[in-house]
């Protein structure tokens, strides 16, 4: 298991938004999460790095225990987030932003990074030297993700990276998603509320509900299932077959 | 018509309620005991200037910039022949100076300046038409021009840096002026410094002044209990007060925002009572006298040095000039201030300092970018507080006397509002606001307790034109594969 999640618990004050979680990952896999708003979806992976902190259970990343690490040493090991809202620097430039994802990576492999990323999103190499608060937000939330993968992780985690999106710049999105994983080898754990798109592309899947996973299996099962299908999909699912963005 | 005649007449009320006192009524010195003067005079002529001032500024709005443009341009006109004629003409009676509306000299400059300044707007209203907006259009002209000081700044700061240097041998370079630009760099070097923590960093820090003291402290204790010179101190100075700045940093690191402003200000006024009252160490308020001054390479700036000792005109074959220590002490400074703005520029490239500017625009980013906040932060602050140190060493053997009453929480907010007003993170902003804030105030010394309203009514309108400071730019660290242009 590449990263394995047990029985965490997370609480915001009073407010328990995790109430004991389990998923495992595996390398090489695009595992996605779906649910509703304020199922704790984001929670769950900002638990993993750190802030906030779990309560009880135990979060272990290629079977190291980080459940208590600061979330600087948890980057270090070689996670990266794409944060939910992207929070990308918005007075500092493109390459800036890039420069700062690249804080845990070698300063050698700095030009070699940003030529991998540019590949990935040419849109932002044309805007290279524009500041990110200037950027659209398709355009800010392609930064979000290059700037993640400027730390060269095994672990990519993903938050909502379509929210907000037009339905063209989404597909292109998931597309670069799937490249990622399938010819760098960046396992990549995904939490979108577009579920029709997510389920699509993951291997497996998880369904999250009041901070309880209510069910999990290949991306395939999920989109068959007609609980599923009914909860996530219905009303969403005709429209994204024309290529709209399914609003859960 | 009477719309207009009544508003102008109630702002003129207004101006009077608020302002009738403190115009009216002084309270002057002479032998005997304090006396009331009254300045009738000066009443009548705020509000006449009230009056009129407003009903240009209605008929201007109104699309009528007739009026203001000639009264405004002959009362203009008229006043500078009679400023520029006042203190020249020996004639008795005064009749100049009789016939200038206000009492004091540079309150008619003031008001000469909004005059002209009204008269041209009018001008440029007849010529292109009313302005729709007149905030927003004035908005983007300061945008224009810090754009353009930014474009070039490559000329503007080796011009500035060639007046700094050349300022002590050109004929304006009097004891006083020399004195006030000593001050004004001072103040430039602070705000250079309190940029590294506020403007790069984004914590707010109001007790700046601290490591200001601390730094002043450490040098006149090393130098008049251990004996030791300036040159050999002021690197210990600044280690003392970067140990101080990591020290203040420990606590502070879990606060945010205004929670950390008010932590700094408690600590800034913690080291201030220490001082006062640690008397066995720090003397109390009697403060510490006799702070030798800086020499030359070991050479003293005094008239007739001691015993085996050569002095620095003596060495370099000059006649003694009290002067030269002054000019001396202002190159000091200038050479110190430049060293913290190289320093700024370089680090800023740096991965700390790319650290720190992520860390102001979004710490929870940042952190799960692998940057450790902790460490970050202690360095902004151990390396602002550094060279406030510096600054405070300086200020120590400029003064030849220090106390805790120079380390008072106005400092801090002058230093604060230097970099505020220069744009934050702006380095040219910075000079910009010190020579507004500390050099003009001098100048303005006439005012008497007056500029202190002036300096607020400055602020006031800095607020409304510029709230993001008077430079406010910010300019890249990297660029890659060029970008077309050849520019760097």
């Amino acid at each position: 298991m590449m990263l394995e999640v047990t029985g965490v618990e997370t609480f915001y004050g009073n407010i328990q938004a995790l109430r004991g979680v389990d998923v495992a990952i595996q390398q090489g896999e695009i595992v996605t999460l779906i649910g509703a708003n304020g199922a704790g979806k984001s929670t769950l992976l900002m638990t993993i790095c750190g802030d906030p902190r779990a309560a009880r259970g135990r979060i272990s990343f290629e079977g190291r225990d980080i459940t208590r690490l600061p979330t600087y040493e948890i980057v270090r090991l070689g996670i990266a987030q794409s944060p939910e809202g992207r929070r990308i620097f918005p007075r500092m430039t493109v390459l800036e932003n890039l420069q700062i994802g690249s804080t845990v990576a070698s300063e050698d492999h700095f030009d070699e990074g940003v030529a991998r990323v540019f590949k990935l999103f040419p849109l932002l190499q044309e805007r290279r030297n524009q500041r990110g608060g200037t950027l659209s937000g398709g355009e800010q939330q392609m930064l979000a993700i290059a700037r993640a993968l400027m730390s060269r992780p095994r672990l990519l985690l993903l938050d909502e990276p379509s929210l907000g999106l037009a339905p063209r710049l989404v597909s292109q999105i998931f597309d670069v998603i799937k490249e990622i994983n399938e010819s760098e080898g960046v396992t990549i754990f995904l939490v979108e509320q577009n579920a029709y798109h997510a389920l699509r592309l993951a291997h497996r899947a998880y369904v999250m509900a009041n901070g309880n996973i209510l069910m999990s299996g290949t991306g395939q099962e999920l989109l068959n299932n007609d609980e599923i299908r009914a909860a996530y999909l219905e009303g969403g699912a005709r429209k994204t077959d024309v290529g709209q963005a399914g609003d859960a | 018509m009477r719309a207009a005649l009544k508003e102008s007449g109630l702002a003129s009320l207004v101006m009077l309620a608020l302002m009738a006192l403190m115009v009216g009524v002084r309270i002057a010195d002479v032998p005997g005991g304090l006396e009331i003067q009254w300045r009738y005079a000066d009443v009548i002529a705020a509000l006449v200037s009230v009056f009129f001032g407003r009903l240009g500024l209605i008929l201007m709005r109104e699309g009528r910039p007739m009026s203001m443009a000639v009264v405004g341009g002959v009362v203009s006109v008229v006043l500078l022949v009679l400023l520029v004629i006042a203190p020249i003409s020996d004639a008795e009676p005064h009749w100049a100076r009789a016939a200038l509306p206000f009492s004091g000299y540079v309150v008619n400059v003031l008001l000469l300046i909004v005059l002209a300044a009204l008269s041209l707007r009018a001008v440029a209203i007849m010529r292109r038409g009313p302005i729709s907006a007149p905030s927003q259009a004035s908005e983007s002209v300061m945008d224009r021009i810090s754009a353009s000081v930014q474009e070039y700044s490559r000329y503007i700061v080796p011009f500035l840096l060639a007046a700094a240097i050349l300022f002590p041998f050109t004929p304006l370079a009097d004891r006083q002026m020399v004195d006030i630009a000593i001050l004004v760099v001072t103040y430039v070097m602070l705000g250079w410094g309190l940029n590294i923590v506020v403007g790069l960093a984004g914590l707010l820090d109001l007790g700046y002044v601290a490591f200001y003291a601390v730094g002043a402290y450490a040098y006149a204790l090393l130098a008049t209990e251990m004996g030791l010179g300036f040159w050999l101190c002021l690197p210990f100075a600044g280690m003392m007060a970067a140990l101080a700045g990591v020290i203040l940093g420990f606590p502070v690191l879990r606060l945010r925002g205004d929670y950390l402003a008010i932590v700094t200000l408690g600590f800034g006024e913690m080291i201030r009572i220490i001082l006062l009252n640690w008397y066995e160490v720090t003397n109390g308020p009697d403060g510490i006298s006799g702070i030798p001054r800086p020499t030359f390479f070991g050479l003293p700036f005094v008239r007739s040095p001691a015993e085996g000792v050569e002095s620095f005109h003596s060495f370099f074959g000059m006649t003694y000039a009290p002067i030269d220590r002054i000019i001396f002490l202002y190159y000091v400074i200038l050479v110190m201030a430049l060293i913290t703005n190289q320093f700024t520029l370089r680090i800023r490239k740096l991965p700390v300092g790319r650290a720190w500017e992520a860390l102001r625009e979004d710490e929870t980013a940042s952190q799960s970018l692998g940057i450790n906040p902790r460490n970050t932060k202690l360095t902004a602050f151990g390396i602002g507080a550094m060279f406030g140190g510096f600054a405070g060493s300086f200020f120590a053997t400029r003064q030849g006397f220090i106390s805790p009453e120079s380390f008072t929480f106005i400092e801090s907010a002058v230093i604060l509002a230097i970099v505020v007003l220069g744009g934050m993170g702006s380095q040219i902003g910075v000079v910009l606001a010190a020579i507004l804030l500390i050099g003009l105030p001098e100048i303005f010394r006439e005012l008497q307790e007056f500029r202190m309203l002036a300096f607020g009514a400055a602020m006031v309108l800095i607020m409304i034109w510029r709230p993001r400071g008077l430079l406010a730019f910010r300019a890249p660290t990297i660029r890659l594969f060029g970008n077309g242009t050849g520019k760097r």
